[in-house]
């Protein structure tokens, strides 16, 4: 590969990237959000776009979530591809009614004669020591709802793809950016075949205990298999990449060669996103499991005040932890 | 003495059908200049179809052939002439009592009745150019209004885009569209954020726009004074959008001061509002009992206002003959025969339906469920044939 066709750049820059080929693609694609145009978001993730593609198509909003996902569903009834953006992860929910009780369900209101091709980008979890409603993983509310699609990128190069599937997707997605790796580097590849949308990647390969999650978590799996190999135990670690639908065929693949299992999220555990695979696999892999497949999760409370969050989120200890648990069955 | 002196709501026919246009309706007067007597007479007809059309689904759902019917009887002026007024560029986006317009744009009106039988979420192809840009009822109360808003949105970008321009400035001035989205609602949605965000958003970016609140004095057994203590269309002026209250069972003054506003709207003059003071005749569904919240005096007032009544002695005055008036009780008639029967004959969704439209794109938990659903169902005839 040529090097001009892989540029290292951080998370951040590569949806900006991707982003701006999605715009400069498709004139139906606009942006929606607060402080997305001059200031180019509070994260910089749109930087440059409104003095290039003008604010008739990067749209800094009046101040209502309800009213961005609200007026990007008229905007898609006409043929628009409205990307929103959400400031932060804890402020979705003002929009909650829209996004689940009518973009959710408008493609099957409409028998299917309308398609609802909105993106919802969601800077979303912890390790940013902020205040209140700003680092949380609200994941499990949407992934519960049927009608939406839920992805979430762990690398630069996902980052810069998926954006761009998310937006060419005629269904709305929701676009879960782990925003305590906006600064992370890795090589993109800007030509090319990407994986798709809502495949799981195989992160590393291993042979004695599965783990998988996705975003900001997969930095902290592929630590603890780092550590765990140094004192002899070979973890795989599997990118979820897709929260909903869930690709169950790697995970059962991984399942079945190493016979454990252990799911990992910064949402509180109960009724998650880690439930819902722990139950599928206990399903579909009864008997190729050798323990009862693990949860690492926050702890079922609010999200804890910044300095309190170095023990509510899952670190590469408490992976640990919950791997050694699986090898002593 | 009040703070504000509100002007009186814009009235051409009195209660008892004459022409007497009030200080309010004088500046819109001309809009009138344009109905002959075959463009009234079209008008009434609407009114009283859709009343036959309210009439026989009420006795359909009392014979236990609906789940839910939501009359519109006494609302029929305010929604015919704002619907007469719409072009056929124009969209339109309901709540749930609008069928006179959706017979106006064009949709079949046991479609109408789908949802309440029990068959489906919508009801009509809303991109069907023959349903006159006429949306699916909204029940969730006040969410359709930002999806007119952003509709209306969308015909600002397209004529920014056509303009050769790229931007929209915070503060600008509306732009021609040629076209406009109308929003219905009532005097409960204006309780609603959604209503008031959409007002936002719109007076923000210029949007086309009418919002037309029926305001028919209850949202079940709620009265308007619970929602507002003022006047409604006086909040939608502190949001910047232009607006009027006028007499709601004057088809006459639905008409005129919606052909102005839409006029208005095309042209880039912004947001409208119309606040249309009418009553809700009838129960608000068929599950409702109105006896036990409003006063029979209340509703014996406003049955003295009906909108049909007064108009056809108007049209009367004006040239329309009794031949005229039969000639529409049979095809009103004909209309609920038509409706009971098309209601009756209402195919039920295939089993798989459920799964088919949750997605537009391939889905393998949709797959997944369907097949283990239709295996499911033909476990059982294959042990009711064994
Ligand atoms: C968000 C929401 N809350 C409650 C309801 C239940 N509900 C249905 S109609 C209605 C009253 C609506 O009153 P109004 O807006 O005045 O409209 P009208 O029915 O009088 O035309 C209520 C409370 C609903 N459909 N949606
Ligand atoms: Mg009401």
């Amino acid at each position: 590969m040529s090097e001009a066709e892989v540029v290292n750049m951080p998370i951040a820059k590569a949806i900006n990237e991707g982003l701006r080929r999605a715009m400069a693609d498709n004139d139906r694609v606009i942006l929606m959000g607060e402080d997305i145009g001059t200031l180019g978001g509070v994260f910089r993730v749109t930087d440059a776009l409104q003095a290039e593609f003008g604010s008739a198509r990067v749209l800094d909003t009046p101040l209502a979530e309800s009213g961005i996902i609200g007026s990007a569903i008229g905007l898609a009834m006409n043929g628009y591809r409205p990307v929103c953006e959400i400031q932060f992860d804890g402020f979705i929910f003002p929009g909650f009614d829209q996004i689940t009780s009518q973009l959710a369900k408008l493609t099957s209101r409409h028998d299917g004669l309308l398609n609802f091709p909105v993106v919802i980008r969601v800077p979303y979890g912890g390790h940013i020591g902020a205040v209140e409603h700003h680092q949380e993983s609200p994941e499990a509310y949407f992934a519960h709802t049927p009608g939406l699609r839920l992805v979430s990128p762990s690398t630069a190069n996902d980052a810069y793809w998926m954006i761009q599937q998310a937006i060419a997707s005629n269904d709305p997605v929701m676009f879960f950016e782990p925003k305590a790796k906006y600064w992370a580097k890795g090589d993109v590849a800007l030509e090319g075949e990407p994986l798709g949308l809502h495949k799981t990647r195989v992160a590393r390969i291993g042979k004695d205990v599965t783990v998988v999650g996705h975003g900001a978590m997969v930095p902290v799996l592929l630590q603890a298999a780092q550590v765990a190999q140094s004192e002899g135990t070979s973890i795989e670690v599997l990118d979820l990449r897709s929260i909903s639908p869930i690709d169950y065929d790697p995970i059962l693949e991984s399942v079945r060669k190493t016979g454990r299992l252990v799911v990992a999220q910064e949402a509180p555990g109960s009724v998650s996103v880690g439930s819902e695979i722990a139950a599928t696999v206990a399903e579909k892999a009864f008997y190729s499991l050798q323990a009862p497949v693990l949860r690492v999760s926050g702890y079922d409370t609010p999200f804890p005040p910044a300095k309190l969050e170095g023990l509510y989120l899952p670190d590469a200890d408490r992976v640990l932890e919950a791997v050694d648990r699986t090898l002593s069955y | 003495m009040p703070w504000v002196q509100d002007p009186q709501p814009v009235q051409f026919l009195t209660p008892d059908g004459d022409f007497a246009p009030n200080e309010s309706a004088q500046a819109f007067a001309a809009e009138l200049e344009s109905l002959d007597l075959v463009a009234l007479q079209e008008m009434y007809r609407d009114m009283a179809l859709t009343r036959a059309f309210d009439t026989e689904c009420t006795n359909l759902q009392r014979q236990g052939q609906l789940a839910l019917w939501v009359p519109s009887v006494g609302q029929e002026g305010a929604q015919v002439g704002s619907a007469r007024a719409a072009l056929p560029q124009d969209h339109i986006f309901p709540s749930y009592r609008e069928h006179a317009v959706a017979r106006i744009r064009g949709v079949n009106l046991v479609n109408v009745v789908a949802q309440f039988r029990g068959v489906t979420h919508g009801g009509w192809d809303v991109t069907d150019p023959a349903h006159g840009n006429f949306h699916l009822y909204t029940l969730v109360i006040g969410s359709q209004a930002l999806h007119a808003t952003g509709f209306a949105l969308s015909q600002v970008l397209d004529a920014t885009k056509k303009a050769g321009e790229k931007d929209l400035p915070a503060g600008a001035q509306g732009r021609e569209t040629n076209e406009a989205t109308i929003v219905y609602f009532g005097d409960g949605a204006t309780s609603q954020g959604d209503v008031n965000e959409a007002m936002i958003f719109a007076a923000s970016y210029q949007t086309p726009q009418l919002f037309f609140v029926q305001n028919n004095k209850w949202a079940i057994s709620v009265p308007v004074e619970r929602q507002a203590r003022t006047p409604i269309y006086r909040r939608a002026a502190g949001f910047g959008l232009k607006s009027i209250q006028i007499d709601g069972n004057d088809i006459l003054a639905s008409y005129a001061v919606s052909n102005r506003m839409l006029k208005d709207a095309r042209a880039g003059g912004g947001p409208q509002f119309i606040e249309a003071l009418t009553y809700r005749i009838g129960a608000h569904t068929t599950s409702d009992d109105p006896t036990k919240y409003r006063e029979n005096e209340e509703l014996l007032e406003w049955q003295a206002k009906d909108p049909i009544r007064r108009f056809e002695k108007y049209i009367k005055s004006q040239g329309a003959e009794d031949s005229f008036f039969e000639q529409v009780a049979a095809d009103a008639g004909e209309l609920a025969l038509k409706i009971r029967d098309g209601v009756l004959h209402m195919p039920v969704p295939e089993p798989g339906a459920m799964f088919k439209h949750v997605y537009a794109e391939e889905h393998p938990v949709m797959q997944g469920q369907a097949a283990w659903l239709e295996r499911y169902e033909n476990s059982f005839e294959a042990g009711e044939s064994a």
